[in-house]
């Protein structure tokens, strides 16, 4: 993405980002250290980033360490994704109250009528949010992450409204990922370490003698925030120091999941004895799914106040590992941990392409890291090409 | 004026649009039809096949089928509900007067138009026979356009069998060949005792033109499909109708899937030659 547009910041420069947002009334929020962990929240200055620090991620662990420098970026990803920021795990729909009169408390539409035999109700829709909200520090996984909840949540024949307005007013600085986790595989499905699309600034942070950040524009947004910030032309050397550490980061990961066939070759196995097996280990804890930045399955709540006249739907984040989720007047269609591990691998990796047109995982690896059983998605996918190349091997052998 | 489906677009179609319930009758022991008309004036447009979202005031949503196209069922909305629940109880309690919420319709029709020319087999489980109910007074107001029109319908015992005046109006005044049956007889029936596929070998039908609409369980369905494969019909010209969990009807929620298709956007309605696969693996 290095073009002529490319320039060079220093660290004091980012303050100066965060300031001038905020000074027009954005909310900054950016990866902060809370609990031990790499968090999302506001800021109110570049100084609550999570700066010197690392992060060491394991299947089913996760531990900070101090890098011994000053890197801003110097991790990979937590359990937060800007799935909470977009498509919070709790969302108004409506609110709805008997007998009322057109409601006027609103600006929202109002559907329904006044009536006068007291039998009647009027809808309110909530009204989304509208406070602007800078995300500082995306990743590349999470910026595809974000592609790929747009075409479920708004290319589709309906529009989830809620995430409509928040995305509309989402400003993004990405950031190139120099700092890769053992759980991360978005070289394998094709959605970093860099940043391709989808972001109004991309910065790469750049570690050598002088600590500095390649920044490239995105959007005509991003160029007229840059322009209000102290930097400097980027020179070849800047560029090719910024494409270093990607590569680096690149080589580091590898290809740990091979996407070929991948399709075709979940479909295939749906009665693979690997499913058993990871239904064993498998506590249906839902936790893979809420740290999923992809994962979009929400149930509704209704609930109304003391006197019973005034009812609130709201839209909640849901788990296909949890029985409810398939539940039926005539019984529930998922019942085992096998059905429902089965149910979220292939609509990940497969079934997925078929609903929306590309793949439900971008390789972040949360749901490894998160796994409080260090189940690997990769290693079961492994597991099942395995036996099935040895089993073409096999036949192939006999002919 | 605009229709309804351009203003669902407009708001958003996760806001439910109160409806007063005009009439409400009790069908079977625990099953009620409810008829709702808009509050707003403005009628459903909906199709045989389609469903709605229907919002009990405070305690929930459900999807249910269009159960109504009959004579003097146009410009309203005509749904029959099964007390199985919280939400279905709360709705079938309604009284007329009452207002309920509804939000769509939702889903793909029963491709009826597309049989013409041909014989058609309607074939119910229990509850079936009310998304069927539209198709088949689509090819009743058009009855000369079709051949053998039949009716196979199953329930559990001769009490769950819904809309039996009706089905005889069909028999007598269209020429429908209906086949009842139900699983456990009793006192005062005399008819077919089993499942409903035991009344497939002895249908008559053109199965080269045949066109067959098929709801109810999805194992009923299954061995329906089979059967009429038996008896020479295509399984691309087999329609079923799926039945999921919903909370959106919209294809937002993610709720209803069906290993790489949503019913909801989908369906309801499918060939069974593209859902079979689908319905023979086990707790997809």
């Amino acid at each position: 993405m290095a073009t002529d547009t490319s320039s060079v910041l220093l660290p004091d420069a980012l303050e100066v980002i965060v300031q001038e947002l905020r000074g027009r009334g954005w909310r900054v929020v950016a990866p902060v250290r809370r609990n031990d962990a790499v968090v999302h929240d506001e800021i109110t200055s570049v100084t609550e980033l999570p700066i010197g620090w690392h992060d060491v991620q394991t299947p089913g662990s996760y531990r900070l360490e101090h890098r011994g420098d000053g890197a801003f970026f110097g991790y990979a990803v937590g359990p937060d994704s800007w799935k909470r920021e977009l498509f919070p795990p709790r969302a108004a729909l409506l609110s709805a109250r008997r007998d009322g009169r057109a409601s006027t408390d609103g600006p929202g539409d109002t559907a329904g009528t006044g009536t006068d035999d007291g039998a009647g109700f009027v809808v309110t829709p909530a009204v989304p949010d509208r406070r602007r909200s800078a995300f500082l520090g995306v990743r590349s996984c999470e910026v595809a992450a974000m592609e790929i909840q747009d075409r479920v949540l708004l290319h589709g024949h309906h529009v989830d409204e809620d995430y409509r307005a928040r995305r509309a007013q989402a400003f993004v600085i990405a950031v190139n990922c120099t700092a890769p986790a053992s759980t991360c595989f978005c070289a394998s499905t094709g959605t970093g370490p860099a940043v391709r699309a989808g972001a109004d600034l991309v910065l790469t942070e750049i570690l050598d003698d002088d600590h500095r950040f390649l920044a490239e524009v995105g959007t005509t947004e991003g160029a007229e925030l840059l322009d209000l910030v102290p930097r400097r032309p980027a020179e070849p050397a800047d560029v090719a120091a910024a494409a270093r550490a990607v590569q680096a980061a690149r080589h580091r990961m590898g290809v740990t999941l091979d996407t070929e066939g991948l399709h075709d070759l979940l479909l295939g196995n749906l009665e693979h004895p690997r499913l058993d097996d990871v239904a064993d280990r498998c506590l249906c804890c839902t936790n893979c799914t809420l740290a999923c930045p992809t994962c979009f399955c929400t149930t509704i709540e209704d609930a109304t106040d003391l006197s019973g006249d005034v009812a609130e739907r709201t839209r909640v984040w849901d788990s296909c590992f949890t029985l409810r989720y398939s539940e039926m007047h005539g019984g529930r269609t998922r019942t085992s941990a096998r059905a429902r591990y089965r149910q979220w691998l292939t609509h990940k990796l497969a079934t997925w392409v078929d609903q929306f047109g590309s793949l439900g995982c971008v390789g972040c690896g949360r749901c490894i890291t998160w796994c409080p059983v260090g189940i690997d998605l990769r290693a079961e996918v492994a597991a099942i090409r395995a036996d099935q190349e040895a089993g073409a091997g096999r036949e192939g052998a006999s002919r | 004026m605009t229709t309804l489906s351009e203003d669902v677009e407009r708001r958003g179609a996760m806001i439910p649009r109160p409806h007063r319930v005009r009439a409400r009758r009790q069908v079977s022991h625990d099953t009620w039809t409810l008829e709702l008309d808009p509050v707003d004036g403005r009628p459903v447009a909906i199709g045989p096949g389609q469903f709605t979202m229907l919002y009990a005031f405070g305690i929930g949503e459900v999807p249910i089928s269009n159960g109504g196209g009959g004579p003097g069922e146009e410009n309203r909305l005509v749904q029959t509900v099964r007390v199985v629940g919280a939400v279905t109880r709360a709705l079938c309690a309604t009284e007329p007067g009452g207002v309920v919420g509804v939000r769509g319709p939702f889903g793909n029709t029963w491709p009826v138009a597309r049989a013409r020319g041909g014989d058609v087999v309607f074939v119910a489980g229990g509850l079936g026979l009310p998304p069927l109910r539209p198709a088949i007074h689509q090819v009743l107001r058009d009855r000369d356009g079709y051949g053998r029109v039949l009716l196979l319908y199953g329930a559990r015992t001769p009490a769950d069998l819904l809309f039996l005046d009706e089905i005889e109006t069909w028999r007598q005044a269209h020429g429908v060949d209906v086949g009842l049956v139900v699983d456990a007889g009793g006192p005062g029936w005399s008819g077919e005792v089993g499942l409903v596929t035991r009344l497939i070998p002895g249908i008559e039908l053109d199965a080269g033109t045949a066109t067959a609409f098929v709801a109810g369980p999805e194992i009923m369905m299954r061995f329906v499909a089979e059967d009429l494969h038996t008896r020479g019909l295509d399984l691309d010209s087999v329609h079923v109708t799926l039945e999921r969990t919903m909370r959106c009807g919209v294809a937002l929620c993610g709720r209803c899937q069906v290993g790489p298709t949503l019913v909801c956007r989908d369906g309801a309605v499918y060939r069974y030659s593209d859902v079979g696969p689908l319905l023979s693996v086990k707790e997809l």
